[in-house]
């Protein structure tokens, strides 16, 4: 009866509405809970180091040339010959990010040849002074243990272990060029990933 | 206690009444529309966010209150305060319980039993349609003056529905009086049912809807639509003057369910039993908790309706609710004549 339905039919909603009253809630009560965030989250950047204490960064600034929002500024320096930084012929002398223009599409980490500079899970960066949203070299550096740096205590929003979580940035295969690794497809080094991570990395020889 | 010093007391609780009511209320809402589109909503400020309306006008207070350069001034300011006093005024005349009785004196939870109630209740919520249209022209501002004249239109034709569905109420009751409406209430058909004037079920039907377009609620709320008009009316007032309009608005929504429940759902009529207090505590409870129950509906229907469209909207209610409002008057009329006269030719 077509005209019956014309006359419910708008009734219909209220059903639906009161349905929805008995249903479990969809919200995630934030600061308390905490969603799990996908392997490859864009967090905020870190700046990694080898095993032996290197500064992976050699200061090329190609991930300032490809920032698209222009937010990174490096530049580099010669290495002391007494006491090298990086395993190169420079290092980052400075290294600073503006968090405030990043917009976290990751492309710093894809163009960083010895991948230097890789994504963390942490993403609450909220600051109350628009200088704390300049990043430097001290805040983004790890330490020589792998332990990542922060500009702010940890607390309710910020829990610093979240930046030992690697963004998981997936290598191109074969991104050193040598056959066997064809079509293998190799996880990136950094901050939580190079400790435990068994994949060789090609940046070894490189550097030498 | 004389006369004024009894009615300056009664104002004064009504009015802190009125207040608290509109804390719980928008709360309420809030957290009800969550629940049907499953979320949480406010949570966080007091027992289970019951303090977050609160919270949410005190920010306003202490928020600056902006003059916009070409608003008329004196309008302008005039506009809030405008829709706050019809909204105040019309709560005076719902009783809220039982007459009680201390002594020799009987007093009625009600600040005024005015012998021409109805009337006058239509009366205020017509002068509520100044204020909005007040405020949307001396905003100086498009959106909102196309609110208002929205406003005016809506409102002066669901004021027309409103009072033809009251037509039938004093018909039957013989009487515009609240206090008499709510008495004539009283008793059961056939020692069931109870006696309400449910029973005039078309009349209820009009005035409910003629309700939504009154307080500017989904599915009417074209006045503030907010996709197409920014915020509507009261697009250019900010701080304590938006809070003002904010209020009235959920005054209004409080008032039209009392009266629902007042000239349809047997005002504070229910069952009562116990002790002396109980007998006075239970009226109220009964009239507080049908007045929910209308309001549940109200906000029930923002969750689940879409807004209507303009020509849809004043189709509905010149082509539709008045001529079933006028149909049913006659009827009523028909009805109410022969039970008190007879058949003509008897």
């Amino acid at each position: 009866m077509s005209w019956l339905d014309d006359i419910l039919g708008p009734w219909r909603g209220f059903l639906v509405t009161f349905r929805q009253m008995f249903r479990p809630n969809v919200t995630t009560q934030y600061p308390e809970q905490k969603r799990v965030k996908p392997e490859r989250f864009h967090g905020r950047h870190v700046l990694n180091r080898y095993p032996d204490g290197m500064e992976k960064c050699i200061g090329c600034e190609l991930c300032a040339g490809v920032c698209p929002a222009d937010c990174i500024y490096v530049r580099g320096a010669d290495n002391p010959d007494d006491d090298p930084v990086s395993p190169g012929e420079r290092y980052g002398f400075v290294y600073e990010i503006n968090m405030l223009r990043c917009i976290f599409c990751g492309l710093c980490v894809e163009a960083c040849p010895t991948e230097a500079i890789t994504m963390t899970h942490l993403f609450e960066l909220s600051v109350t002074d628009r200088d704390d949203a300049m990043f430097t070299k001290a805040d983004l550096l790890v330490e020589r243990d792998g332990t990542p740096n922060h500009n702010a205590p940890a607390g309710p929003l910020i829990d610093l272990d979240e930046l030992k979580l690697a963004d998981g940035w997936m290598r191109a295969t074969s991104s050193a060029g040598r056959a066997e690794y064809e079509g293998v497809v190799q996880w990136s080094e950094s901050a939580g990933k190079s400790q435990e991570s068994t994949v060789e990395s090609p940046q070894g020889d490189s550097d030498s | 206690m004389d006369g004024f010093w009894l009615a300056a007391l009664k104002v004064l609780i009504a009015f802190a009444l009125l207040f608290n009511i509109v804390l719980v209320l928008v709360w309420v809402e809030r957290r009800l529309v969550a629940r049907m589109q499953n979320r949480i909503g406010p949570n966080r400020a007091g027992p289970a966010g019951m303090l977050q309306t609160l919270a949410d006008g005190l920010k306003l207070m202490f928020k600056e209150s902006i003059d916009p350069r070409r608003a008329q001034l004196g309008i302008y300011l005039a506009a809030p305060v405008l829709a706050l006093i019809p909204a105040l005024l019309i709560f005076l005349i719902i009783p809220i319980g039982a007459p009680i009785t201390i002594g020799d004196t009987t007093y009625d939870l009600q600040v005024t039993d005015l012998n021409i109630a109805v009337l006058y209740f239509l009366a205020m919520s017509s002068i509520a349609v100044y204020a909005i249209v007040l405020a949307g022209w001396s905003s100086g501002s498009k959106y909102p003056l196309l609110g208002s004249v929205r406003a005016a239109a809506q409102m002066i034709s669901y004021e027309a529905a409103l009072g033809l569905a009251l037509v039938p109420v004093i018909l039957y009751n013989r009487t515009t009086s609240l206090a008499e409406i709510v008495a004539a209430q009283g008793g059961t058909f056939f020692g069931i049912f109870p006696a309400w004037n449910i029973v005039l079920i078309p009349s209820f039907i009009v005035f409910l809807i003629a309700g939504f377009a009154e307080t500017n609620r989904a599915p009417f709320d074209l006045v503030e639509a907010e996709q197409e008009l920014v915020g509507g009316y009261h697009t250019e007032y900010s701080g304590f003057r938006f809070a003002l309009f904010f209020l009235a608005e959920y005054i209004n929504l409080f008032n039209i369910s009392a009266l629902t429940v007042v000239f349809f759902l047997g005002g504070w009529h229910g069952p009562v039993f116990g002790p002396t207090f109980l007998q006075y505590l239970l009226p109220i409870f009964w009239f507080l908790l049908k007045t929910a129950a209308v309001i549940f509906v109200f906000i029930w229907a923002r969750a689940s309706l879409p807004r209507m469209r303009y020509d849809q909207l004043m189709e509905f209610g010149w082509k539709r609710l008045i001529p079933l409002s006028l149909v049913w008057i006659m009827v009523v009329m028909v009805a109410v004549g022969l039970r008190r006269f007879g058949l003509p030719w008897s």
